[in-house]
């Protein structure tokens, strides 16, 4: 069955609607002149198992429906919800939020299925890929296997979530577009104890995939080795050092360092808004020529890839910045109408309970021409900084910061010391202006990020190359 | 809302939903039913942005078969949902672990008094009053000094509901309450040297809000203090956390003396029990019964009565922050805190804040912290920060794109003073905090 037919199927039929309605409502809408509105349906299954000191401990499992209405006229929305898909409910909701534009000439739509998008990921249910004893097994397999990696593993943490949603956008030209969207992860973390000292290491990854994604390439056990790994170079960490300095990023999840210090900066809100410290500056130099930066939903089964958006744009592969050069902003349909724009396929909402808005999906810096090796070798003295935990931006100052939560010191060109985690500083307008060598080691996080802007979160992706930037601010404790 | 008809539909919602975990076979389990009515509206530029309608309803339940336990949750509440519900919980405990911890709160912890906290005072207020409140807001900002350049707008949130907790043995209670919310965030300067602050004010109550005017002049006055920022040089020096900044470090104690970092073993504060975590001089307790406050309840998320309790007294930690799961695997007595803390204070000092200014002499002054760098584990802390240089006790210049960083185990006892100033917003509520000296990183 084509995925219209089916999305059309487990949320209108389901629920005792049929496209008339989604007609009916669409009108209610319309009866005064606005620039869009659209209707946005959702059904979503979750569910997640964890295991902790050794027994599968935890386990729940949700279902969550509802559509949402909205209006748009000029940059005015009007914006209602319902849990209930019934029709009196949503005709109510649909009548409330026109209320936010003047009274005028009634228009009509009729609904039209909209053209098919290649897909990016198939629409499993990652719920049912694996019966739930084999869920199981797979998690106390992973607790036995990590504890026998170190002697001085104490406890061992394994959780197991997935999403399954389809949705449904609606909008006033007609259109009427379907997904669905799996969604999985798998988080290891371990506290290791030597001589009195306590760390904890942690890796996790996943995709819009079934569980089945963590039995290739042995990946569950990759992330516990991984996560033991990290623990184990933490309990020889000494104080990070603090002040400004020369540091390399590794390749991957570092590139975290992007989504903070420019991409939310090139969301098309804020810099409609002229709030964003990009604001104006396309056209403008915000990196070294070295850099090119982008922002791609059309990657196959990644974490922030998505076949539409949550307003019904196509994703894209958008460039950001190119050759040190910004190139333009990531836009939903709103931002980029009134900024004179095309959407960029960047409209995204958490649920149909909230807002859609400019929102990243996989971030990532094209490959450069150094080897990694070499990067290292040119740091006289410096940080190197392998993995990060989380980070955040003020878009106006610009200044933005990411956690270290695996660093080395770098002596005369060699990796030496490791060293505690740390949060690092910078501006992001200026912060990419330093980078002087980018490796040709481009590599993809393994599926773990979750981005949180105005109390909205979503999935997304990170990645880059060895990067040495010339100049940020360590926050360690030796001053 | 229809104040007791909405609790007693809730009630029997949840109610059946007991009824029917017993008769899928669970020898226990426990069920809440919460609803949640609001309304949003934002103002930029004088003119309205957006008008949001709130509805929100929500059930969950937990089901124990023996010592296995599983949980499901769903916003459909028809019949058939209901049924469903059980059954997804109940599939889940067959497959979960025996754990000999796991089970519903000994029957003599849940709470036998509701007195009225005073947590429900619904706000009649359309969109049309709304969109004016928000304007007006917005307006004081926006021209309380010609710095201020462009704004992101006043918002105002005003949300009321209900929630009904029961289980199998016996407790079926429920409340009505309501929060509404003020804010203002506007920005000044241009180009390279933009600024942007915000201010809010949060109540029970809508007549205890700061007025439009008030959170509008001091998102105003925050954000013109921010201009012509610079950063410091690496050095150790004491620090100032504003109220608004000591309750993150206040929460991170929590964190660490909470029952779930205890018994896995991930805190930096083990076997703290009767030791010294502070100076003498802090007394930190907690208060669930306040009328009106924020954080007041009668029972925590499992149904356990709350305990007006001192969690630290002259400095020694006197009681750690426990579920009945968390307390059985110490092999202690649940606290009354599943779901967290209510009302935790800070016994202030006699210091205001100009005062506490005073007593920082010279060093950082700190209003926001950036990013996530406090691992609970160790104690490590490190974070972005902006605020004032301080010298003599008088503000100096505003400074940005710096680090803080310690072990939280040493900054703890290491505070030299705690405000009066306190921060009522939040369920942490302490003044300004003083520390002795941390490591700065800045260019």
């Amino acid at each position: 069955m084509p995925l219209l037919d089916q999305v059309k199927q487990t949320i209108l039929a389901g629920n005792g609607l049929q496209t008339q309605d989604i007609e009916r409502i669409m009108a209610t809408m319309l009866s005064t002149p606005v620039d869009a509105a659209d209707i946005y349906f959702q059904f979503s299954h979750f569910e997640s198992w964890s295991l902790e000191g050794g027994i599968i401990k935890e386990g729940s499992h949700s279902i969550e429906r509802g559509a949402g209405v909205r209006v748009v006229s000029g940059d005015k929305t009007g914006f209602a919800y319902s849990d209930r898909l019934e029709l009196p409910i949503l005709l109510e909701a649909a009548n409330n939020v026109k209320a936010i534009v003047r009274q005028g000439q009634q228009a009509q739509t009729q609904i039209q299925a909209g053209r098919e998008r290649p897909q990016l990921y198939q629409p499993v249910n990652p719920l049912k890929s694996l019966a739930d004893q084999q869920k199981i097994d797979l998690l106390k397999r992973i607790d036995s296997e990590t504890r026998k990696l170190d002697s001085r593993i104490e406890e061992v943490m394994v959780s197991l979530v997935a999403a399954y949603d389809h949705i449904l956008v609606a909008s006033q030209d007609g259109s009427l577009l379907a997904d669905i969207r799996p969604l999985v992860r798998l988080n290891v973390s371990v506290i290791m104890v030597d001589n009195g000292r306590r760390e904890q290491g942690s890796m996790g990854g996943g995709g819009r995939s079934d569980y089945t994604y963590f039995l290739e390439e042995d990946r569950a056990f990759a992330y516990a080795k991984e996560a033991v790994r990290q623990a184990q170079i933490n309990l020889r960490a000494k104080d990070a050092p603090a002040g400004n300095m020369t540091v390399v990023l590794g390749p991957g999840w570092p590139g975290i360092l992007l989504h903070e210090a420019i991409g939310h900066g090139l969301e098309g809100d804020f810099n409609r808004k002229g709030t964003s410290a990009f604001s104006g500056r396309v056209g403008e130099r915000v990196a070294s020529d070295l850099c090119t930066v982008v922002d791609d939903g059309t990657m196959r089964g990644r974490r922030g890839s998505l076949n539409i958006d949550d307003e019904g744009t196509p994703t894209e592969n958008t460039v950001l910045i190119e050759n040190g050069i910004l190139k333009g902003y990531m836009q939903d349909k709103l931002n980029a109408r009134l900024m004179g724009v095309k959407p960029t396929g960047n409209g995204r909402r958490e649920s149909y309970a909230h807002l859609p808005m400019p929102r990243m999906t996989n971030t990532y810096m094209l490959p450069g021409q150094s080897d990694p090796e070499e990067i290292i070798r040119s740091v006289k003295n410096g940080l190197y900084a392998r993995n990060f935990g989380g980070g955040q931006v003020d878009i106006t100052s610009g200044k933005f910061v990411f956690s270290a939560s695996e660093a080395y010191l770098i002596e005369n060109g060699r990796i030496t010391q490791p060293v505690k985690g740390a949060t690092l500083i910078g501006n992001g307008p200026d912060v990419l202006t330093k980078v002087s060598m980018v490796g040709n080691d481009l590599q993809l996080d393994s599926g773990v990020g979750t981005c949180g802007k105005d109390g909205q979160s979503v999935p997304v992706g990170v990645g880059q190359p060895t990067l040495k930037i010339d100049g940020l601010t360590v926050g360690g404790t030796n001053v | 809302m229809q104040n007791q008809a909405e609790i007693i539909r809730l009630k029997q919602v949840v109610q059946q939903l007991l009824d029917e975990a017993k008769h899928q076979g669970a020898s226990g389990a426990e069920a809440a039913f919460s609803v949640d009515n609001g309304l949003s509206v934002s103002a930029r530029l004088g003119e309205v942005e957006t008008v949001e309608y709130h509805c929100d309803q929500g059930i969950g339940v937990t089901v124990y078969f023996g010592r296995q336990k599983g949980s499901a949750s769903t916003n459909d509440i028809s019949p058939e949902s209901l049924i469903e519900t059980v059954k997804a919980a109940c599939s889940i405990a067959r497959y979960a672990s025996e754990d000999e911890y796991a089970g519903l709160p000994d029957v003599e912890r849940l709470a036998t008094e509701f007195p009225d906290l005073d947590l429900y005072h619904p706000w009649d207020l359309n969109a049309e009053q709304a969109i004016a409140l928000a304007i007006d807001c917005e307006t004081a900002a926006r021209t309380y000094d010609k710095a201020i350049s462009n704004s992101e707008g006043a918002t105002i949130n005003s949300h009321q509901g209900a929630r009904v907790f029961g289980n199998s043995l016996g407790f079926l209670q429920g409340g009505l309450s309501s929060r509404h919310s003020l804010s203002c965030s506007v920005l000044a300067g241009s180009g390279d040297a933009m600024q942007r602050d915000y201010w809010y004010s949060v109540a029970r109550n809508a007549a205890d809000l700061e007025t439009g005017r008030q959170v509008g002049e001091k998102a105003a006055q925050r954000t013109i203090a921010r201009l012509d920022a610079r950063s410091l040089s690496p050095r150790q020096a004491p620090v100032l956390f504003a109220p608004e900044m000591a309750g993150g470090l206040i929460g991170a104690l929590v964190g660490a003396i909470s029952g779930g970092s205890l018994y896995r073993k991930a805190s930096f504060l083990l076997d703290a029990l009767d030791t010294r975590i502070l100076p003498d001089f802090v007394r930190i307790h907690e208060q669930p019964l306040l009328p009106g406050a924020l954080g007041s309840a009668s029972f925590d998320s499992e149904g356990v009565a709350t305990q007006t309790k001192d969690i630290v007294t002259n400095g020694m930690l006197r009681s750690y922050i426990l579920s009945t799961y968390s307390a059985r695997k110490l092999g202690m007595q649940t606290t009354g805190n599943a779901g967290g803390v209510h009302n935790l204070t800070v016994e202030s000092g006699v210091n205001d804040f100009s005062a506490m200014l005073k007593l920082l002499n010279t060093g950082l002054l700190v209003t926001e912290l950036m990013g996530q760098g406090v691992n609970r584990v160790t104690g490590d802390y490190s974070r972005g920060a902006s605020g004032f240089w301080v010298e003599n006790g008088v503000i100096q210049y505003p400074v940005e794109e710096i680090t803080i960083a310690g072990n939280l185990k040493n900054m703890l006892l290491n505070i030299v003073a705690i405000g009066n100033d306190v921060d009522l917003r939040g369920n942490i509520r302490v003044g300004s905090i003083l520390l002795e000296q941390m490591a700065i990183a800045g260019e």
